[in-house]
């Protein structure tokens, strides 16, 4: 069979355009006149999608880069192919039934976002929680933030070239997923927070998980520091690499531990403490050189300091009841709500109704998440259900720096930048 | 609760500078707003970066005063890191031609928070360096937080691959 004029011969049956477009291609091969750019006489420019559909970029991110060889030109980023409207669905729900939705926004660390969610509904309707239940969330809070920076931590080195690395970050992140199944009912979508408190109490199982892991990760932790800090392929791979300057940071509203690794060490947890974070001592580790290596480090202290963190809230931990009682405010306990009738009544009506902030009421509240600054402002038009919730998510800042911080880089860095910024795409689409 | 010292001189020094332009100060749940007149919010946001050392712009949002006059608001979320005070600083626009001059050339970070609050409530930024939606394609024609748009969405606004070849 003679080759010569295919498009009469095939006859597509789906996306016919795109088939004729293919098969005239393949006939235009080797035939095709190549215009030469007096300015890139070499034909070295080119145009490049990746994404939204690429291992690296960690969801469903895409980047148009404009390239000349290998270095990048411009950047544009496209996002908001995981967008949901979870802050139209917030419209429609009680405070207590939006929580869910906030465990799969940042889905690496469900229980901060429930945290987040929480504190702000406290805020605005002035609920009381009492001190044990601050410490639980505290403790939950810290774990979900090992939890993230070791998929972080594993999925950067992994982007870097070292596959085997993600495994043994993943083995302690399935202890902190057991932890949160004893502690919460749930592996990953955790809603562990209530307004006005905790769903639950610790329980022995997850207490003895908790000791220890705080006995035993720190031993990990010194492990990846010895795997890593004088790695030369690691090393060389992220230093220098993705720079961003403090001015640069602020100016571009860059958050958590991307600011921090440039130099400016802001942290929710001291500017403006929440839960009961004035009680215990950290650090917040700051780096002024502004590079990958930089973020790397800032992200490994932290997971120090988380540990150390919960080990003051083990050590502190008071007694007491971990919801508040008033039936006006959180739902009561289980034992109420199956032997008194008031409680099964309160049951129905914070389901059914939900707690109503004053008419007119404006809050914000945020907290320190693992990504960095994750606030809640709400507005309330008196009801058991927000006028407007907006959630000011930290990835969707820094993806506004990564636009900015990969013009100039090599396209085979662009990974790796990605990897340091640490976007989740969940949080940033909404 | 009351104002941090700080906070209460900055006050006072905007409404020194920008006298008429201060249209509300009031807290609500401990958080300080201020509204202002939105032709000047560039002038005041440069005041407030430059003088008053709100160095940080850590969101712009916008909310849906459905059925008030004025329906629409834009809130910047500021912060100084010298004295360690939030600050709101609101503007109100009107339904029928939203829009407000871009905060852009003082902040560089309000770019894609313009660019959500104009894909989620049809807001206009004027001067906005890159004045696109964000979340939703170009091709789409609604502003899904506004109030009057259902909660369902609208069915048929959006074209979606076909993922199915029809058979002949």
């Amino acid at each position: 069979m003679k080759l010569k004029d295919i498009q009469s011969k095939a006859h597509p049956t789906f996306f016919k355009e795109h088939q004729k477009k293919l098969y005239q291609s393949l006939e235009d091969k080797h035939t095709t006149i190549e215009q030469v750019d007096v300015d890139d006489p070499l034909n070295t420019g080119m145009i490049l999608n990746m994404g939204p559909q690429h291992p690296a970029t960690h969801g469903v991110l895409r980047l148009m880069l404009e390239l000349r060889g290998e270095s990048i030109v411009k950047t544009k980023l496209d996002i908001g192919y995981l967008h949901r409207g979870v802050e139209k669905i917030a419209e429609n729900k009680t405070y207590q039934e939006f929580m869910p939705y906030t465990d799969r926004m940042d889905y690496l660390s469900p229980y901060s976002n429930n945290v987040a969610l929480c504190t702000a509904v406290e805020k605005i309707a002035d609920v009381e929680v009492p001190e044990r239940a601050h410490y639980i969330r505290m403790i939950g809070s810290e774990l979900a933030r090992i939890s993230s920076h070791l998929l972080w931590l594993g999925t950067l080195v992994m982007d870097a070239g070292a596959v085997s690395f993600f495994i043994w970050t993943f083995r302690e992140r399935e202890k902190i997923y057991d932890i949160m199944d004893n502690l919460t009912g749930h592996r990953f979508t955790v809603s562990h927070a209530r307004i006005g408190g905790v769903a639950n109490d610790i329980t022995p199982e997850a207490m003895g998980l908790i000791k220890e892991f705080i006995e035993t990760f720190p031993q990990e932790l010194k492990d990846y520091h010895k795997l890593l800090d004088r790695n030369r392929i690691f090393y060389d791979r992220n230093e220098n690499v993705g720079v961003l300057t403090t001015e640069d940071a602020l100016d571009i509203g860059a958050t958590g531990p991307v600011l921090r690794a440039s130099g400016y060490a802001f942290d929710i947890r001291k500017f403006t403490p929440y839960a009961r974070y004035t009680e215990v001592e950290f650090e917040v580790p700051t780096r002024l050189e502004g590079d990958n290596l930089a973020r790397y480090y800032v992200r490994m202290e932290e997971m120090h300091e988380s540990i150390r963190i919960i080990r003051q809230c083990l050590d502190k931990l008071p007694g007491g009841p971990v919801r508040t009682d008033n039936a006006k405010q959180a739902y009561p306990s289980k034992d109420e709500v199956y032997y008194s009738m008031e409680g099964m009544i309160h049951d129905f009506m914070m389901t059914d109704t939900g707690i109503c902030p004053p008419e007119g009421a404006e809050a914000y509240h945020a907290v320190e998440a693992p990504k960095g600054e994750l606030g809640y402002f709400i507005q309330s038009d008196g009801t058991g259900h927000p006028w407007r919730l907006k959630i000011n998510a930290p990835s969707f800042a820094n993806l506004q720096v990564l636009e900015n911080i990969l013009d100039g880089e090599m396209i085979a860095d662009t990974v790796v930048i990605i990897g340091g910024v640490d976007p989740v795409m969940g949080e940033a689409d909404k | 609760m009351d104002l941090t010292s700080t906070l209460k001189s900055s006050i006072d020094k905007l409404n020194e500078q920008f006298p008429g332009k201060i249209a509300d100060i009031y807290q609500s749940s401990g958080d300080t707003f201020v509204r202002v007149d939105a032709d000047t919010i560039v002038d005041i946001s440069r005041y407030l970066k430059e003088e008053l050392r709100f160095v940080y712009l850590s969101d712009v949002f916008g909310t849906d005063r459905y059925q008030s006059d004025d329906r629409f608001e834009v809130v910047y979320n500021l912060i100084s890191l010298r004295d360690r005070d939030r600050l709101f600083v609101k503007v109100w626009l009107n339904e029928e031609s939203p829009e407000v001059d871009s905060v852009t050339s003082v902040w560089k970070a309000a770019n894609w928070f313009e660019r959500e609050v104009y894909d989620m409530f049809g807001i206009r930024f004027r001067n906005h360096p890159d004045h696109r939606r964000i979340y939703m394609p170009e091709d789409y024609s609604y502003y899904p937080l506004r109030k009057e748009f259902p909660l369902l969405g609208i069915p048929g606004s959006i074209e979606l691959p076909s993922t199915t070849p029809e058979s002949e």
